[in-house]
């Protein structure tokens, strides 16, 4: 059975496909939210798959994208503190401050740790009594229950010798940052699967219906994603904007209550500032009052350090759908994975990275738009051929 | 970063007042805490992120979420490294969080 999931979805993708040519009749402008989405689309070119006019922007999903470089630079400079073990999720160590990353902090000498859960945080501490153990606790609402587990515990255990340096952001004010943009391009979302197994989807629906756009909760698998698509773009040609969940084999409208519980109870809603976007009102976690003493801000007194990113980085405009990786300039070239200039290149699921390590660097400016299919087979064409059968267009050329 | 991936309980027992189970993705298994979804019993599919278990999922659909996340080759997180807990020092373990909070009625 294992190995035959992978052709039957390989035929019910042909399906969904050829039934998005049969709804579809103009173009659209989708956005799917989250960073591993973008992954999953890059990797395997599902916006290549998509009928001609049905266009794919890449969301501001990406936590480790959108951590301020200010933020960076105060993680820095606490783990160059001494005395200090700074814990971090692997993906934020090539992350570049104003002056190195974490890895070059740790060859350094700097004690920098990479921890798979923020539990382990607690072990550090407890055989380390001698030295502040830091965790960097970064993520969207999918993260929030793991870190606020850690500060919650760290109190229970009256550990004293660990904080939590906080950046964390929340989904829909950013969804509503860029819908209530003057030249926002979006018409319709692929929602955040995994934030809404936390948070469910019930806080949505208000931003769907002020704006009139369908938001289709959705996973991650090239299915997931879609099917997710032909669900929102069923929506749009019927004219209808409500939430809708194709991610139902995981989440539920109310998400995990005792997850949201533990959140409330730790952290509270503030402001916060994205890189390449700027700041957000009510759009991220800080931690509650009761907690101060396991805030890292406040323990260890780092000054606000000024920082400037490159003119030429066009992230800001990237995570907010307006433009992709194609139009920059400095994109494959000064900017890459090794050197990247901006948000949308330092993590894997940035959508600069991730059209990078697929090679689309390598096509011409439009390169984009190269293999799309041609537009127009019928259901019956489109469901039986096999992908090296399709006919390929090259509309740029 | 929000990538869960749903894996197989194998075992379940208590930390220090947490509820944590072993857990399986094809072959690696990995500790995860199962304060979120109490009530989850071995042989039954979780779907984890950074060490916790955020969802409930059935057998079937975990096997076919875990072969099309391998295809995605996603699956470094669980190759970073285990923290080792240090040698106990004999006291009880703290009472729960829920405990102490009186998270759950």
């Amino acid at each position: 059975m294992k190995y035959l999931d992978e052709y039957r979805n390989g035929d019910i993708a042909a399906k969904i496909v050829a039934e998005m040519r049969r709804v579809q009749t103009r173009p659209w402008v989708l956005m799917e939210v989250c960073g591993g989405q973008t992954h999953s689309i890059v990797k395997n070119g599902l916006d290549h798959l998509l009928p001609e006019g049905v266009e794919l922007v890449h969301g501001p999903g990406c936590p480790v994208c959108v951590t301020p470089l200010e933020m960076i630079d105060k993680a820095h400079a606490i783990a160059r503190s001494p005395d200090v073990i700074f814990c971090s999720f692997g993906d934020m160590l090539r992350v570049p401050g104003s002056d190195g990353d974490l890895f070059s902090i740790k060859s350094m000498g700097g004690d920098v740790r990479i921890v798979y859960s923020p539990l382990d945080c607690l072990k550090i501490a407890r055989a380390n009594p001698e030295n502040q153990v830091v965790f960097f606790a970064i993520g969207f609402e999918t993260t929030a229950p793991a870190n606020a587990m850690l500060a919650w515990r760290a109190r229970e255990e009256k550990v004293t010798n660990l904080s939590l340096l906080v950046s964390h952001v929340l989904v829909p004010p950013a969804l509503e940052a860029i819908l209530s943009a003057p030249n926002n391009r979006v018409q319709g979302f692929l929602g955040p699967g995994h934030v809404c197994a936390v948070m469910g989807y019930n806080e949505y629906e208000p931003i769907s219906s002020r704006y009139h756009v369908p938001i289709v909760i959705t996973g991650f698998e090239p299915i997931d994603i879609l099917e997710g698509t032909l669900m929102t773009i069923k929506q749009l040609e019927q004219g209808r904007a409500t939430v809708e969940n194709q991610y139902s084999r995981i989440l539920d409208r109310r998400g995990n209550l005792p997850a949201q519980q533990l959140i409330a109870k730790v952290f509270e809603v503030g402001d916060r500032k994205w890189r390449g976007i700027g700041s957000i009102p009510m759009s991220g976690y800080h931690l509650r009052d009761e907690f101060l003493r396991y805030d890292a801000e406040k323990i260890f007194d780092v000054a606000e350090i000024a920082t400037q990113e490159p003119k030429i980085c066009i992230s800001g405009e990237i995570l907010r759908g307006l433009r992709k990786p194609h139009d920059c300039p400095a994109f494959g070239t000064l900017c890459n994975p090794q050197h990247p200039l901006g948000a949308t290149m330092v993590s894997a699921e940035g959508a600069c990275a991730a059209y990078y390590a697929y090679g689309r660097h390598l096509n011409p400016p439009g390169g984009d738009n190269l293999h799309q299919i041609a537009a127009g087979p019928s259901e019956r064409e489109a469901a039986v051929q096999s992908p090296e059968e399709r006919v390929y267009s090259h509309a740029n050329r | 970063m929000c990538l869960a991936i749903p894996g197989k309980v194998v075992d379940t027992y208590d930390q220090r007042g947490l509820r944590m189970a072993k857990v399986e993705f094809g072959g690696i298994v990995r500790e995860a805490c199962l304060e979120y979804v109490p009530e989850t019993q071995i042989g039954e599919y979780v779907l984890v992120h950074v060490g916790f278990a955020i969802s409930r999922i059935d057998e079937a659909e975990a096997e076919r979420t875990y072969q099309a996340l391998k295809e995605l080759d996603q699956l470094t997180e669980l190759e970073s490294p285990t923290v080792e807990e240090m040698a106990e020092t004999g006291e009880p373990a703290s009472p729960a969080w829920r405990n102490g909070g009186g998270l759950r009625e």
